[in-house]
This record gives C-alpha cells, sequence and structure tokens, in this order.
C-alpha cells in the first residue's frame, strides 16, 4: 500500500495531541526525522509516519560541564562537528548507521542513533550510549510530554529511565530533547594490527591486551579476506606520549606471545570506520548483530565460518556482525555460544517472515511488555516492525 | 520523626510469630524474631530513622529468596530488601509490618573470569572484596563508594553508587553487565550477562539505582579493570571558591579526565586538618585534590600541566605527592571528612546534591546565607570533577528542635541544587531522606512515569513500600487513559 504522507508536528504540545489521538484511535505510528534506520525491522507494517523533523538544534552545550543538550532530530554529523570544534566527542563512538542500511550516509541524527543504541568500537571501553545518555524529555506512547534523568554527569535522583530509553527503538516514548554526556576527544590515537591470527588466537589476544595497562580503547578482528591475512586491531587513545609508550609495550607483549608475524602501526584511517560500519559484509544478503560474552567470540567465528557465513569480531570478541545468504539460521548458532543476535539487514521478504529481534525467555518477555504497556498502552509507537 | 510511612497494617503485625514460623520453614536456620535481636536492624545509615522490623530472613541461596518472596507475595505481606544497612538515605529502613529481607549470608564469590574481565558475586560480598579477590592478578573493581568496606554489591546495585574515581570509571550502572533477581512474587529472571549489550529493552539499566523497589537482586556480575600503573595527587589550596572551580574547568578544558577530583571548602579543611594532620594549608579557602594515574610518564606530564593551570588561578598551595605515602596522607584528610566534620557538633547530617559546577561559587555563598538564617554551621565535601555536592550540616540532636532544623536547611541545599539545574541526589539516592522532595524535581506525569515501571515489576507494590515515591499510586488507577468527556482533543486537526 502507499503509505501516507508523514505529519510534522512543529511542537511537543502538537506532538502530544497526536499521540494522544493515535493512542484512543489505535494507530500505530512511526516516528522518523532522517530516516537513516528505516529500513530496520519488518516492512510489512501499516504506521502513520511522523516526521520529527522539527525537533532539531542544540539547546544548550558548556564544554567544561561535559554536558551537552539537543534536540533529536539535529545531524550526527553537525552534533559531532561541535564538540570537535571544541575538542570533545560523544565516547561511545556513535556512527552513520545510514551506510549499512540503506547505503545513504548524512541523515543519521542524534535522537535516532541514541534511541538505537548505536556504538562504535570504543563501546568496549567507553560505554555505549546507555551509558551517555544522561536525562531527557520525551512524549510517551500515552501521549504526555514527561521528563526523566537530569543534565548534570552525577545523578540517582528516580528510576534511570535514561538507560530505558537509550536503545528501545522508540518504542517507550518519542524523545523531543536529549542531555548527553561529553568527554575529551583524545589527542593521540595510534592502532597496532596484528596478521595472521587465528581467531581463537585473536580473542586470546585482545583479551589480554584489554585486560593490561596498556589499555587499549578498542580491539577488533578482520578474518582473512582474499590474498589479505587476519587482522587483530588495537587502538591506543591519549596523551601522545603516553600513546607512544603504550604502543611499544603492546607490541614488546605481542613479541613475546610469538603471535605477530607482522606489527605496524600505519594502519589506514579507514579501518575502524570500516569496522564500526561492518563495511565488509556490505554485500552480504543479510546482515546480523551477535552480542555474547567476549570469550566465545573464537568458537561463534568458527561455527559461522563452517556455515559459510562472513563475519568480523568487535568489542574484543564480544560484538559479531554477520553477513549471510538468506535462510541461514544464523541465530541458532550464536544463541548455541550463549549469544543473541539481530537482523539488521535484509530483503523484505526475509525481514517479514524472520523475527527481528531474538526471542526472550518467557518471563524477561513478559516483564518486558509490561513495561513496554507501562509507556504505550496502546501498542501505537510502530509495533509491527519488530513483529 | 516527621515522615509519613505507609499505613501499618495491624492484621500482619499480628500474625508475627506465625510468619516467622513459615519463614523458618524455607530459612530453618535464619529468621529472628526477638525485639532485641530485631533491635539491631532498625535503622540504615540514616540513624535519624527508626523501625525495627517485623521478622528478619536471612537466606542463603537464590531458591530460598524466590521462595520467600513467592510466600510473602501469596500472603500479602511487605519486603524490604537489605545488604550492609549503609544506605544514607533510608532506602532500608525497615518496616513495621515488613519482613526484612537481609542478604548478608549470600556473600560468595562465585566466579572469576579473566578471559572475559568479570566477577560473578552474591549480592552480600562487600564492595571492596571483589577488589581483593582480583587484586593479586593485577585488576580491581573501579565503583568505590566510602562505605566500600562494609557496603554491598546488593546495596551497590540498589543505590546505583558512585565514589571518588567515578568521573573517569563510572558509577555501578556502568561497571555491572548482568543480575539475576527475584521479583516481587518469587519469579527468577536473568538480565544482561557478560556481553556488553542486552537483548531488547535495557531492564537493567533501570534496576540499577531502583534501591529495592524493583525486585531482590540474587548474582551479579560486574566488569572488572586491569589495575593503573601508578597512581599520583597534586594538592592545591586556593584564595576563594571561585579559583578553585575555574581550575576545575580549566583542567578538563584541558581534555584531562582526572582520576580523582576532591573539593574542600574552609571549615571542612579546618577541621581534617585538626582530625589526622595531613598537612594542609589552613590559610585556603579552598582545597583541592586532584589524582591522575596510568603509566608513570602520563602521571607526570598530566600533573606538570595540571600544575601550571592552577598556578595560573591563582593557587597559593601547590603539592605534587612525591611517593605512594604521601599521595595517601593527602587523601587521609578528605577520607576523614566526615568523621572530622562530626568533632566539630555533636551530629551532622549528610546531604547529597549535584550541581552544574559553574554555579559552586553561588550555591556556597547562598548555603551560607542559609546557615546564618537557621543558625547552624556547614562544611563542604565536594565531587568537584562531576558536581556532585556533599554539604555537612551541624547540627546538635540533644537541643530541641535541631533536627528539624537541619533537615529544612538540608531540603533547602537540595531545593537550591534543582533550582541552579542540578538534580536532588548525586549517590546517596531518595529512600526516605529525600522522597518528598521528588516534586521539586519531577512533576506529576513525570513521576507517574517512573512508577508504571514499578507497576510492571511489582504491581501489588510490596517491596520496600514507603521510598522513593511521594506517593505511592495504585496502578490500576496509573494505567488509566486520559480521555476528556469521551472527546478527542482538537477534532480539528487530520484523523489517521
Amino acid at each position: 500500500m502507499t503509505p501516507s504522507p508523514a505529519l510534522r508536528p512543529a511542537t511537543a504540545a502538537e506532538l502530544v495531541d497526536l499521540v494522544m489521538q493515535a493512542a484512543a484511535q489505535g494507530t500505530p505510528l512511526e516516528c522518523h526525522a532522517g530516516g537513516s534506520k528505516r529500513n530496520v525491522g519488518n516492512p510489512a507494517r501499516r504506521a502513520q509516519p511522523v516526521d520529527l523533523g522539527a525537533f532539531a538544534g542544540i539547546v544548550d552545550y558548556e564544554p567544561s560541564e561535559l554536558v551537552l543538550t539537543v534536540r533529536p532530530a539535529t545531524p550526527l554529523a553537525e552534533v559531532e562537528a561541535l564538540l570537535a570544534a571544541n575538542g570533545q566527542m560523544l565516547a561511545f563512538e556513535p556512527w552513520d548507521a545510514g551506510a549499512l542500511f540503506s547505503g545513504t550516509t548524512g541523515k543519521a541524527t542524534i535522537g535516532g542513533t541514541v534511541g538505537a543504541g548505536i556504538a562504535g568500537p570504543r563501546r568496549l571501553t567507553a560505554g555505549g550510549a546507555r551509558d551517555h545518555l544522561l536525562g531527557f524529555h520525551a512524549v510517551s506512547g500515552r501521549g504526555e510530554a514527561f521528563k526523566a534523568g537530569g543534565k548534570v554527569v552525577k545523578n540517582v535522583t528516580g528510576y534511570d529511565l535514561a538507560k530505558l530509553m537509550a536503545g528501545s527503538w522508540g518504542q517507550l516514548a518519542i524523545m523531543t530533547e536529549l542531555s548527553l554526556k561529553v568527554l575529551p576527544a583524545p589527542r593521540s590515537t595510534a592502532t597496532v594490527v596484528i596478521e595472521g591470527l587465528s581467531p581463537e588466537q585473536a580473542v586470546r589476544t585482545m583479551s589480554a591486551a584489554v585486560g593490561s595497562q596498556v589499555s587499549p580503547v578498542a580491539a577488533a578482528y578482520l578474518p582473512a579476506q582474499g590474498g589479505r591475512p587476519s587482522q587483530t586491531c588495537l587502538r591506543l587513545e591519549g596523551f601522545a606520549e603516553s600513546v607512544a609508550l603504550r604502543r611499544d609495550q603492546l607490541a614488546a607483549m605481542v613479541a613475546t606471545e610469538g603471535l605477530a608475524t607482522a606489527c605496524h602501526d600505519d594502519a589506514p584511517a579507514t579501518l575502524w570506520q570500516d569496522i564500526r560500519e561492518a563495511a565488509p559484509l556490505r554485500e552480504s544478503e543479510t546482515l546480523w548483530r551477535a552480542h555474547l560474552s567476549p570469550s566465545r567470540g573464537a568458537a561463534l567465528a568458527e561455527a559461522l565460518d563452517r556455515a559459510g557465513a562472513d563475519w568480523l569480531l568487535d568489542w574484543a570478541g564480544g560484538l559479531a556482525w554477520i553477513g549471510a545468504p538468506a535462510g541461514a539460521d544464523i541465530r541458532a548458532l550464536v544463541a548455541a555460544e550463549g549469544g543473541h543476535a539481530m537482523l539488521m539487514r535484509g530483503p523484505d521478504h526475509v525481514r517479514s517472515s524472520t523475527p527481528i529481534r531474538h526471542p526472550e525467555a518467557p518471563a524477561l518477555a513478559g516483564l518486558s511488555q509490561r513495561v513496554r504497556r507501562a509507556f504505550d498502552p496502546a501498542g501505537i509507537l510502530d509495533p509491527e516492525r519488530w513483529g | 520523626m516527621s515522615l509519613k510511612m505507609p499505613d501499618v497494617c495491624r492484621a500482619t503485625i499480628a500474625r508475627r510469630l506465625e510468619i516467622a514460623a513459615e519463614l523458618r520453614r524455607i530459612v530453618p536456620d535464619g529468621v529472628i524474631c526477638t525485639e532485641t535481636e530485631l533491635k539491631a536492624y532498625e535503622s540504615d545509615g540514616l540513624t535519624a530513622y527508626r523501625q525495627p522490623p517485623l521478622v528478619v530472613v536471612l537466606p542463603q541461596n537464590t531458591e530460598q529468596v524466590s521462595q520467600v518472596m513467592a510466600w510473602c507475595h501469596a500472603e500479602g505481606i511487605n519486603v524490604v530488601p537489605r545488604g550492609a544497612g549503609t544506605s544514607l538515605s533510608g532506602g532500608a529502613l525497615p518496616l513495621a509490618d515488613g519482613v526484612l529481607l537481609g542478604l548478608s549470608r549470600m556473600n560468595r564469590i562465585v566466579e572469576i573470569d579473566y578471559l572475559d574481565r568479570v566477577a560473578v558475586v552474591q549480592p552480600g560480598v562487600t564492595n571492596l572484596a571483589v577488589t581483593r579477590a582480583v587484586e593479586a592478578d593485577g585488576f580491581y573493581y573501579a565503583p568505590d563508594p566510602s562505605s566500600q568496606i562494609a557496603c554491598t554489591i546488593g546495596g551497590n546495585i540498589a543505590e546505583n553508587s558512585g565514589g571518588v574515581h567515578c568521573l573517569k570509571y563510572g558509577l555501578t550502572t556502568n561497571n555491572v553487565l548482568g543480575v539475576e533477581m527475584v521479583l516481587a512474587d518469587g519469579e527468577v529472571i536473568r538480565l544482561g550477562g557478560r556481553g556488553l549489550e542486552p537483548e531488547g529493552l535495557d531492564l537493567l539499566g533501570v534496576v540499577v539505582g531502583s534501591e529495592g523497589l524493583l525486585g531482590v537482586v540474587t548474582e551479579i556480575t560486574v566488569r572488572i579493570l586491569p589495575a593503573p600503573e601508578m597512581a599520583r595527587a597534586i594538592l592545591l589550596g586556593f584564595p576563594d571558591t571561585r579559583s578553585a572551580g575555574d581550575c576545575v574547568a580549566a583542567i578538563i578544558a584541558e581534555g584531562i579526565i582526572p582520576a580523582g577530583m576532591e573539593m574542600m571548602d574552609r571549615p571542612a579543611t579546618q577541621a581534617a586538618e585538626a582530625f589526622v594532620q595531613a598537612g594542609y594549608p589552613l590559610d585556603v579557602e579552598a582545597l583541592l585534590i586532584v589524582e591522575v594515574d596510568g603509566p608513570p610518564i602520563e602521571c607526570d606530564i598530566l600533573l606538570a600541566r595540571i600544575a601550571e593551570i592552577a598556578a595560573s588561578h591563582g593557587a597559593s598551595t601547590s603539592r605534587i605527592s612525591q611517593d605512594e605515602e604521601e599521595r595517601l596522607r593527602f587523601w587521609a584528610g578528605r577520607k576523614a571528612a566526615f568523621p572530622a566534620v562530626g568533632r566539630l557538633a555533636p551530629d551532622y547530617y549528610c546531604m547529597d546534591g549535584t550541581i552544574p559546577r559553574k554555579r559552586l561559587s553561588e550555591v556556597l555563598e547562598r548555603m551560607a546565607q542559609l546557615s546564618d538564617h537557621y543558625g547552624l554551621g556547614v562544611a563542604n565535601v565536594f565531587h568537584a570533577g562531576d558536581g556532585n555536592l556533599h554539604p555537612l550540616v551541624l547540627y546538635d540532636a540533644n537541643q530541641p528542635g535541631q533536627l528539624d532544623k537541619a533537615e529544612a536547611f538540608g531540603a533547602d541545599i537540595l531545593r537550591m541544587c534543582v533550582e541552579v539545574g542540578g538534580v536532588l541526589t548525586g549517590e546517596h539516592g531518595v529512600g526516605v531522606e529525600k522522597r518528598d522532595l521528588m516534586p521539586a524535581m519531577f512533576d506529576e506525569t513525570d513521576l507517574a512515569h517512573q512508577q508504571r515501571i514499578k507497576c510492571a515489576f511489582d504491581p501489588e507494590l510490596k517491596l520496600n513500600p514507603g521510598k522513593v515515591f511521594p506517593q505511592l499510586h495504585r496502578c490500576a488507577e496509573l494505567g488509566r487513559m486520559h480521555v476528556h468527556h469521551g472527546a478527542l482533543p482538537h477534532p480539528e486537526l487530520p484523523r489517521f
């Protein structure tokens, strides 16, 4: 069917009215701003589009307070440019998911990024979107405007709804303002790439490095491809003198283990961008994202190899991006290693016939549903997306 | 005590012995119900409020916790969970008609896994015991509340505890990966695991800091970190608090996130120095301790930069610790600040608000005016890096009316924190102490959205009632949607 034209509320009051009506009528809503992640989820849904584009702009930013308050439709690139101009960053390393989901970049917004819990390689040590969302204003599925959390970096007043909101994919409420913790950007960065390790060696090496005083902020593994040997990538950040010293320590550690066939720090600038955007898997028919215990990453990798799937590991083994042909039972392989997998991209027929999210244990599923209904009793916040 | 707690159920109190007998069936060697023994549990760290519990039960495993919860649920009996009872906000204050569920006997470290860099512990394990268990292998557990020798990980989860290092290393919530918990009806669930992101909603995120209102956590998986190679500190004294505050902002602007950054005002500095002779200068209005950690070369460079910044902000004292002994001496005064201030008056009342750092001088000035108004002294220690202020209000509980005055003074301070853009509590929790101040920060709709979470976990409202929410609405009432006279608002808007 042809989608209805998007409604475009201009103020929070208009958004409240709109949601209240939708709740009363049981009309599902699909809220978006840049739309970079609209292709995630079941394509067969009949929700009324709501364009949140009017909720854009920086509200308040005081670098020395380490807090940024911003409206959700503000482009991610604009937020990052503002922070960079002040020597700061969003430490969870958010990235423009449009590259992966729709093939177009530049549309990702800060609200969508936090709402989807998009975090890059530094999430391993710096925390995710949930760790940097301090507070928010929103309109819940009840059609009521409310706020939670605060605009300071340390706060335990009331339930920490910000954690719940980050990564909820808009299933609870529509954010109209976000306050984020920001941090100084590293003054210096170096990447050490170790070539030729097996998945098992790589996971052990990443674990040893992250658990040492060398303290890499990110650790990822790209399996051998074509003529290129596998790459175990460790990123160091900080003040220049400290980075230089720790880079040497890391090289010595690797040499002692007798692991390296090559060890260098002249990695291409695009290496980490490619890892966080799962670029090597861009052409795959379906794309999955799996979370698991880092130590199980190697076993999952071997199972995926046997199944003929492509993959890469990030977060020292705790995150696997998996590319596979339609029909491959990726979820079962991930579950066998104690993890869970979400279908991130795939042709329409796959996304409309495969559960997008990993099924929860029954007791947990019941509780999650009660929490969703607490915010959205009429079930209007795009429920079919996850069907 | 002026605080109104939920109406007591006399019928439940009349059943005390029967309830004790039933609980003893589940936990044969772990039920306390004699008056003298119950008195030991009558308060937590907020000793102004006291109430012996109906019965205490001390289970030893998840199965027993589940059975206790299921039985209390079936009988409609309130339950208050408790770790070590060090809460400063009354989070573990017992109820006259409630079972106090103590987790102190569940104190086993279940597993340590260096490959995944996690420790799996039971809730009664103390915070410091986690670090003790892994330090020989070069690891530690980062959150370090000042009560860490006594407080438990279960309690840390309930309160989302912080500590002096949390600007760099995060609060409890940033260091917990998973929990096993028992819901109010006895059902056992797991949230999170050893991976970094949960599947579905981040319910763990809302359980941490929920002050024992959502469930009883029975096992916790925490992240452990490699211990920094070295830590060093610099002691800085300033002639006024504004310069000290500006210095803090300048350090952060330089891109430095210190491992710890603590400020003390003149009364706190003087009291600490008199108490432990830490070598603090006595001619300063504000004292800063800034700690950095990491490789020695990094510590050297950062301390040199911090010293330069401090000099340009008019620091009158600037001393870098030359060895571990000196670093610990710098901290000895700060760590003894509370008991030191306790020597200035018979009692003190510790507050815990957070403010935007740039408002510090103004807040301290207004606090001095309030101090004159109430005729009570105040000393301040301040987690300067994250804006978490701990004013210590001095009073004498034996003087009629002084406790009430101290509480009124404290409430004024917290309302001021909210007014300048901050929050009611940075790390001690709402509990009973700040419960009735919640409307200063959240309106009714905000609170209703929080309380519906409570309803999703505990629809009968039997877990730790009387805490956090100024008014506990019945869940059915909160669930209603408001449709005005059966008509939709704004009929002129397009229909979908």
